[in-house]
């Protein structure tokens, strides 16, 4: 590997260069998705070692971004961030974040003979992909949002996830810095392995309304990593996330770095936080136009990731600002003279997160809402997670719930166990177009309807919903 | 009437929407006007007593291990005088692997069971991954399994039923899961009960009748139940 931003020609890498950007530009042509994944593999054929090839070129070096839920939003807002401060960014922000998705990302984004137009790369990572990320980027900063429970038939269990992620911190440089989640357990005892420096960050707001009562249905790392007892949590968050403490041996969140002090929710709207940085001991005023606790964490983790790269705080409060949302997260659609909000639905701690905002903490939701439910393989082939989600929140509202995707059927039926009157359960046709055709119907005119859709039932119903002028194609952002 | 449910291990055994085997088993006695107890029993914690119906859902390997050693003695013990008194115990997965003599990994010594059924679980070259269909004495059961141990019963021991979609206990006999006084075990997800009323309200009247006598259940309205089982079939034998 050549010396970072030193321009060698290296045969192997033109040629699957010449793969990735040529077919990358065929297949959109085609009309066949963004192109994203395809010319990888071409080109990976070619050059196993293209991202590799690729990163050594960047000058300033790699931010990886990775976790089970947030790692688009938060490497979109670092890449903001590290533009508002006047860096060319390589990012794969369409999303395709397995290794070949990234080269394939970065390729388009380099010259022919693979010299990044770019200073500074931002990559979000698949959390099972991590390993080969970091051995092929040797990232400048590795972020590490949260572990959650995930489609289990993909990832299997989180304690192999959290095995995949050791090895990838053995790999990492001693001059790598870690960015992590502290209000994580899991996380917290994996950054004491990391050869570098780490740099924690957490919520130390303690007002009642953004804390929960008890640990949700959805939780798996509810252990002390060190012992074995159950932890106790002095504040607790959102899922497994807070200020987590083990009574018996006395194991707790370390100090924070980054503490995310007052956090103000409007609904569905924007989200405020206040951090607090240890060094250079100040206060960021960091004010979203994005909503939800989740999105509060997803700035805390860009903050301090940028911050580390020296990033000036009235920089990141600037671009997290005019921050807008990633593909699918939340999207407002007008269609037909109704409002709908889109807000994708992926595993149980987010779907949890999205319930929570929608209806207030749970004390009630009163818009009417529709869940599209799919069993494909990038939503999770086992549907069985609906029932780690805790729609019971939803039983005291009055809003009719409407149902729909491959596995609607399910959907209306766990609806149902959760305490939910039937007389409130619409089921409606699986077909995309039929669905947002019965729900709009069922939607005064002027009204909002939110849409929870899993990841390609957000899909299906995107190409419905453009197919009537109302969106634009996510890979155009 | 009153039901009092055991759930062995809530938090340990809790993988995969397991919880959605004990909603449906508490509501589906609540909408009869049955009283409900549910009581969790984790590691360390004692059994209840008087208890009409245990549950044991699937784990984590590490924490199906902790499991194991903490059944083995006097839980294993009551566990069996129970379920010889007549009382109803539906195990899933991992739980089910447990019901069986032992559990043999690849690279470590064989995890015990607690020896309440003929079994025997290996772990396998493979994960079994995908929707299943069984024919049962119950009719239809759909469900999904995820699975590496291979499971197989001793002489004469009666299995749930037989796979007509997906691969079952081993992948080799066609066999699903277990048979075994007022026990089932197997491996299906989805969650089970929800989608296979007709098991749920079977496992509900074995538990009423040990303390009751003939019971007969008042029917439900179950559209919702149905459409699910339905689409899930036609899911299963479109998918694999």
């Amino acid at each position: 590997m050549g010396p970072k931003g030193a321009t060698r020609i290296d045969p192997r890498l033109a040629l699957a260069l010449a793969a990735a950007k040529g077919s990358g530009v065929a297949i959109r042509a085609l009309g066949k998705g963004g192109g994203t994944a395809a010319p990888g593999l071409i080109a990976d054929r070619i050059d196993p070692q293209l991202l590799a090839k690729i990163t050594a070129r960047l000058p300033l070096g790699s931010v990886v971004v990775a976790g089970t839920n947030g790692k688009t939003t938060t490497s979109r807002m670092i890449a903001d961030v590290l533009e508002a401060q006047g860096w060319r960014v390589a990012h794969n922000r369409s999303g395709s974040n397995l290794v070949r998705g990234v080269a394939s990302a970065l390729a388009e984004q380099s010259s022919v003979l693979g010299t990044p137009r770019a200073e500074i790369g931002v990559i979000e990572s698949d959390e099972a992909a991590l390993p080969e990320i970091v051995r092929q980027v040797r990232p400048r900063v590795l972020v590490l949002n949260n572990l959650f429970r995930d489609q289990l038939d993909r990832y299997g269990e989180l304690a192999s996830i959290a095995t995949k992620w050791r090895a990838a911190l053995a790999m990492m440089d001693a001059d790598t810095t870690l960015v992590v989640n502290g209000d994580d357990p899991t996380l917290a005892e994996l950054a004491t392995h990391a050869p570098g420096r780490v740099a924690m960050f957490g919520m130390t707001d303690r007002n009642p309304r953004h804390l929960l009562t008890a640990l949700p249905h959805a939780v798996d790392a509810t252990t002390c990593r060190a012992c074995g007892a159950p932890l106790a949590y002095d504040a607790l968050y959102s899922a497994h996330l807070g200020a987590w403490r083990c009574p018996a041996c006395g194991k707790a969140r370390p100090v924070l770095d980054y503490e995310g002090r007052e956090l103000t929710l409007h609904g569905v709207e924007a989200a405020e936080v206040l951090v607090h940085r240890t060094a250079p001991a100040d206060d960021l005023r960091i004010s979203l136009q994005i909503p939800g606790m989740y999105n509060a964490y997803n700035a805390l983790a860009a903050t301090a990731a940028t911050s580390e790269l020296g990033i000036d705080g009235a920089v990141i409060t600037g671009a997290l600002a005019s921050f807008r949302s990633a593909f699918g997260r939340i999207e407002r659609v007008e269609i037909e003279g109704r409002t709908l909000v889109l807000a994708l639905v992926k595993n149980p701690v987010g779907f949890n997160e999205t319930l929570r905002m929608l209806s207030g903490n749970g004390e009630d939701l009163s818009t009417p809402t529709m869940i599209a439910i799919n069993d494909r393989f990038a939503d999770g082939r086992d549907v069985s997670w609906l029932w780690d989600v805790d729609f019971e929140l939803l039983a005291n509202g009055q809003a009719p719930l409407f149902t729909t995707g491959v596995r609607g059927a399910d959907m209306a039926n766990r609806l149902k166990y959760a305490g939910i009157a039937v007389e409130r359960i619409h089921p409606l046709p699986e077909a995309p177009d039929a669905a947002i055709t019965a729900f709009v119907a069922a939607l005064p005119t002027g009204a909002t309807g939110y849409v929870l859709p899993t990841y390609t039932a957000m899909l299906d119903l995107r190409e419905a919903l453009t197919s009537r002028g109302a969106v634009e194609s996510f890979w155009r952002q | 009437m009153h039901l009092t449910i055991c759930w062995l291990y809530p938090t340990s055994m809790n993988i995969y929407g397991d919880r959605g085997n004990v909603l449906a088993l508490e509501r589906r006695a609540q909408w009869r006007g049955i009283d409900v107890t549910t009581i969790g029993a984790g590691i360390g914690e004692p059994l209840p007593e008087d208890v009409d119906l245990f549950f044991i859902g699937g784990g984590q390997d590490g924490e199906q291990v902790a499991v194991a050693h903490d059944l083995q003695g006097a839980k294993s013990e009551a566990i069996r005088r129970a379920v010889d008194d007549g009382a109803v115990l539906l195990a899933i997965c991992g739980g089910y692997q447990l019901l069986g003599h032992e559990y043999r990994p690849h690279d470590a010594a064989p995890l015990p069971g607690i020896g309440l059924v003929d079994l025997v679980t290996v772990a396998g070259p493979e994960r079994f991954i995908g929707n299943v269909v069984v024919e049962s004495e119950f009719g239809t059961l759909v469900g999904f399994e995820n699975h590496s141990g291979l499971t197989t019963l001793g002489p004469g021991v009666k299995p749930l039923g037989t796979v007509s979609v997906g691969r079952g206990n081993n992948g080799i006999d066609g066999f699903e899961g277990v048979r075994h006084r007022n026990v089932v075990g197997c491996y299906l997800h989805g969650s089970l009960l929800p989608k296979n009323p007709v098991l749920a309200d079977w496992l509900i009247t074995k538990a009423l009748e040990r303390r009751y006598g003939a019971v007969t259940l008042a029917p439900l309205d179950d559209a919702f139940e149905h459409e699910a089982h339905a689409s899930a079939t036609a899911r299963a034998v479109a998918t694999r």
